[in-house]
């Protein structure tokens, strides 16, 4: 629990598992939460790299940024997924490929 | 004791990850990502990031993670409980990911990390704001005025057309 390179493998470890879930995930709210986990993975690196580079605060209020971000990211994102849902009744990502019915 | 620790909040947060991004019940990773989001909170305060780690708890698991379900319930019927989502390209995306521990995780253990000797600092709420109002004054009006537009565009994009 010392040591950098614990949290930078946790953090790689969640980053790639939100990649994958991403690629393969055909479902809009299940990408979403790939896009969660991304965003914890470099949380999780901006607060490793605070901890141990001297207890450096900056780190913490990007931290603060990037949940700012995915909140409003989230918000956003559901409102087109339900308008997605209204308009195509499905939220199958592949199968929205029309701009126009 | 705060080694087990450390390493069991770890294995729940890569073991629910994990869970979210395999399982086939769309609600059962909803719930998986609750205890991802917990295991990152348990990270956070082994970092000394206690403010974040409140934070983490109250926007994600109060606030995301809520929205989540209330998406998942608002896009299927809300009695069908077992609600399936399959998974496409599980090979391309298995060789993304493995390629992309198997090199960060390289990366991660291998690179001689320079690591500052610290202490707990006595406080970081105070810090926090201190650097808000001060050195990221900035960032921080604009932060907020994402948050409105978000509002304002998440509120005009969900809402029924009047005329058609």
């Amino acid at each position: 629990m010392d040591n950098l390179s614990n949290y930078v493998l946790i953090s790689a470890i969640l980053f790639s598992l939100g990649l994958f879930g991403v690629i393969t995930r055909r479902n809009g709210v299940a990408v979403l939460m790939g896009v969660e986990l991304i965003l914890n993975s470099a949380n999780v690196n901006f607060l490793a790299f605070a901890r141990f580079g001297g207890m450096n605060m900056s780190g913490h209020v990007y931290a603060l940024f990037v949940i700012v971000l995915a909140a409003a990211e989230a918000a956003v994102a559901l409102a087109i997924i339900i308008n997605i849902f209204n308009n195509f009744r499905t939220i199958n990502v592949d199968d929205v490929s029309e701009l126009k019915q | 004791m705060a080694d087990i620790v450390f390493w069991f909040v770890a294995f729940i947060t890569v073991f629910s990850a994990g869970m979210v991004v395999t399982s086939k019940s769309l609600l059962y990773s909803a719930y998986s990502l609750l205890f991802t989001f917990l295991g990152v909170t348990g990270l956070y305060i082994f970092l000394w990031a206690d403010f974040l780690a409140v934070v983490q708890v109250v926007v994600y698991i109060g606030g995301i993670l809520v929205l989540i379900i209330f998406g998942i319930m608002l896009t299927n019927k809300i009695t069908s409980v077992n609600i399936s989502h399959t998974s496409m390209q599980k090979g391309v995306g298995a060789v993304v990911a493995i390629g992309f521990i198997a090199s960060l995780g390289y990366m991660a253990i291998s690179s001689p990390w320079l690591q500052a000797a610290n202490t707990e600092p006595a406080e970081t709420t105070a810090s926090i704001g201190r650097l808000l109002l001060m050195d990221y004054l900035l960032p921080f009006e604009v932060a907020s005025l994402l948050l409105l537009g978000a509002l304002i565009g998440a509120t005009t994009l969900s809402r029924k057309d009047e005329d058609g």
